[in-house]
């Protein structure tokens, strides 16, 4: 019933219909889009589930026979930098195993894969991310399981994913440039880490474990916690000027908040100081680390668009009219940083423990050039563009490693780009309405008759 | 007991004394004008009673409470909200998000609720939607509901200030030049839906006008406002044909005879 009265999401008329009626044929580009409209969230899944597992078992066979020296691991751009002449194998190899099963698979099954999404579109939204989170998972997990350089590409790309979305709570919704956050992300990374390893390991700075390593695994989202509200309880330190400064100013103290946090832990020799500590046990397994960016994601979501989160947007707007409609701009300020600080933490703690080795200088400016790029590349005040944002520019930047140097001109060359012509940034001012993504796609191929 | 009380307002900016001793006793259900012309402070006074700023000296209450030291927001939760001369509206929000933003102060679910969707954030946030809905009906802007304020012809955009100011539940209204740069076709609709929410609502207002004849329409009691001080208060009868009142507004006459 209810699928019948649904407005299509997206208008564009399938090719059978098109063809009837005779119009103008369209572009290549045109028909390719229009062909897979109907594919919903769940088809894309499926997709990429089986260019994963087609992968893992055909994967070495096809390098072979095209001449790769072993399966390329992130899409072929290593392989095509280092050694321009197998561009045209990997090229195959990337159609053979990613492009080609994906479109099919997704295409083929749009009809049962639409029929699902509409039971699940019926039952609980709960129910409905959990088994889109699950699949995504499942194809992250086989793509991963392949070499241990996807491995730590995709849990840093997650951990990005966190510090963007966290940053753009102060950045972008609430319009302040804040540029603090590896400060935060310190905050969390050192209290995690002399937290687990106080308890847990055998350090030259800490002493004997004082716990059994077998509780570890499960006292580490506690450790992560106190590591987030640390950092939280540090961003007091810029949320409190912020009642009084804007602009430019805030951006000063937010930097002097950095640069602060960075010569402390520098200076202080029991975690240390510019050595840093290492030797951290490896808790930050792949599902640990997406569990805690779907957390991040859905909560980060939930407050945005609730009206407590809309306010953040009406106090960037204008304050005095957010002031004369009662909103509490002074909560909804130290929210904003205290939220985004907490993640940022928790991140930082993540990546702690994925690298096992943290440093202060590895919380400088640098890193805050990188997580800014990543923001303004995705988009201003948006949740998808911030995922956006953290994957492609993460992906990029690791695809574009061969390059060396060059990398460090093309990536800001992009970034001009984006800034010249989409100026807050590709995907900026979406809401992310989970129930409205994964809804079935009613137009086209799609269409469940 | 007087819903707003105002008495011996005093403000300076640095130097330039801007209100002098300004009064105001506001009864429920009561619409008053205030006039004056450019620079004399009007927009001060509310500024000073809405508590953007606060008074040097005097003395401002509402409900018999006093409202000097609390934070804006503070007072306009208790019942006092305003519209701006300038229209300050939210340029990234949609309609619905103006009227629902100002149901703020309402909320209880807290900030667990914000964070973690709680049903209890879902039924408050229904309920708002459906006031939020009423108000934005009330003011004939239902149906931009979806639109950014800035792609709203200017008299929608002043109704939407006006509906934003309404979802607070306000006790007294003020608003701040509300047919600023308006056709008379939409000056006379304005009249209307004033009118209305006078009617409806039953809330006081108080009401910053430089087009006399909209005053005149309006209200009953006049206030007259010139370099900060108060110089007459009445009917319009009375201030129409008070002196003082034609020196402000045209000039003195012997000084344009002196010219001649």
């Amino acid at each position: 019933m209810r699928r019948d009265e649904q407005p299509p999401a997206n208008t564009r008329p399938s090719m059978d219909e098109l063809s009837m009626q005779g119009q103008a044929p369209l572009s290549g580009m045109q028909r390719i889009r229009a062909a897979f409209a109907g594919v919903p969230i769940l088809g894309w899944l499926v997709g990429i589930l089986c260019a994963v597992f087609i992968e893992r078992y055909f994967g070495d066979e096809i390098s072979y026979q095209l001449y790769l020296p072993k399966v390329p691991v992130l899409f072929g751009c290593l392989i095509m930098f280092k050694k321009p002449l197998l561009i045209p194998s990997a090229l195959a190899y990337v159609t053979l195993i990613y492009v080609v099963p994906i479109a099919a698979s997704a295409r083929l099954s749009a009809v049962f894969t639409n029929r699902i999404a509409a039971v699940l579109d019926r039952g609980p939204i709960a129910l409905s991310c959990l088994i889109h989170v699950g699949l995504l998972y499942a194809a992250l997990h086989y793509w991963a399981d392949l070499s241990d350089y996807r491995l730590l590409v995709l849990k840093l790309t997650m951990i990005a994913v966190m510090l963007t979305l966290s940053i753009n709570l102060i950045n972008g919704y609430m319009g302040e440039f804040s540029c603090s956050h590896p400060g935060f992300m310190a905050l969390g990374a050192y209290s995690s880490s002399v937290l687990t390893l106080f308890f847990f390991g055998n350090h030259s700075l800490f002493g004997p474990a004082l716990l059994p390593a077998a509780l570890g695994p499960y006292c580490f989202p506690l450790a992560l916690i106190i590591g987030g509200l640390i950092a939280s309880a540090g961003a007091l330190v810029v949320a409190i000027p912020s009642f009084r400064t804007r602009g430019d100013y805030l951006a000063i103290i937010s930097l002097a908040f950095l640069f602060i946090v960075k010569s402390l832990i520098e200076n202080m020799e029991w975690v240390g100081g510019p050595r840093g500590i290492s030797g951290h046990p490896n808790w930050s397994s792949l599902p640990v680390v997406y569990m805690w960016m779907i957390a991040c994601i859905w909560v980060i979501n939930n407050f945005v668009r609730s009206i407590y989160g809309k306010a953040l947007n009406a106090l960037r707007d204008n304050e005095m009219a957010a002031e004369a409609m009662t909103v509490n701009t002074r909560k909804t300020k130290m929210v904003a940083f205290m939220l985004g600080a907490f993640w940022a933490g928790v991140a930082g703690g993540l990546f702690a423990h994925v690298m096992r080795f943290v440093n202060p200088g590895t919380f400088g400016i640098q890193r805050l050039a990188e997580i800014l790029a990543m923001l303004y590349f995705g988009g201003l005040n948006s949740v998808v563009g911030s995922i956006f944002g953290a994957v492609s520019i993460n992906l990029i930047s690791e695809m574009l490693r061969p390059l060396e140097l060059y990398k460090w001109i093309v990536i800001p060359l992009i970034l001009i780009l984006v800034m010249i012509y989409r100026p807050s940034g590709l995907l900026a001012f979406r809401e992310f309405d989970v129930k409205d993504i994964l809804r079935p796609k009613h137009t086209g191929v799609g269409r469940g008759e | 007991m007087p819903l707003l009380h105002v008495s011996d307002m005093t403000y300076y900016f640095g130097g330039l004394r801007a209100v002098y001793r300004y009064a105001l006793t506001l009864e429920p259900g009561e619409i008053r004008g205030l006039i004056g012309p450019n620079g004399a402070g009007k927009t001060t006074v509310f500024n000073l009673i809405t508590g953007i700023l606060t008074p040097t000296e005097g003395t401002v209450e509402m409900g018999g409470r006093s409202l000097i030291g609390q934070q804006p927001h503070q007072i306009a939760a208790q019942g006092l909200g305003r519209t701006f001369q300038n229209l300050l509206l939210w340029r990234h929000m949609t309609v619905e998000e103006h009227v629902k933003m100002a149901h703020y102060s309402q909320l209880r679910y807290g900030l667990i609720g914000a964070l973690f969707g709680t049903p209890r954030r879902i039924a408050e946030e229904r309920r708002i939607a459906e006031n939020s809905m009423r108000l934005m009906e009330i003011f004939d802007v239902a149906r931009y509901r979806n639109l950014l304020v800035g792609n709203l012809p200017y008299g929608a955009q002043r109704r939407v200030e006006m509906a934003r100011a309404m979802a607070i539940n306000p006790k007294v209204l003020l608003l701040d030049e509300p047919t600023a740069g308006m056709t008379p076709e939409e000056l006379i609709k304005m009249i209307g839906t004033i009118r209305q929410i006078h009617r409806d609502f039953g809330v006081a207002i108080l009401l910053i006008e430089h087009r006399l004849k909209f005053v005149m329409e309006l209200c009953r009691r006049i206030q007259t406002l010139v370099f900060g001080e108060v110089i007459a208060e009445g009917t319009p009868e009375e201030i129409q044909n008070n002196p003082k009142v034609i020196e402000a507004y045209l000039g003195k006459e012997e000084i344009a005879a002196c010219n001649w």
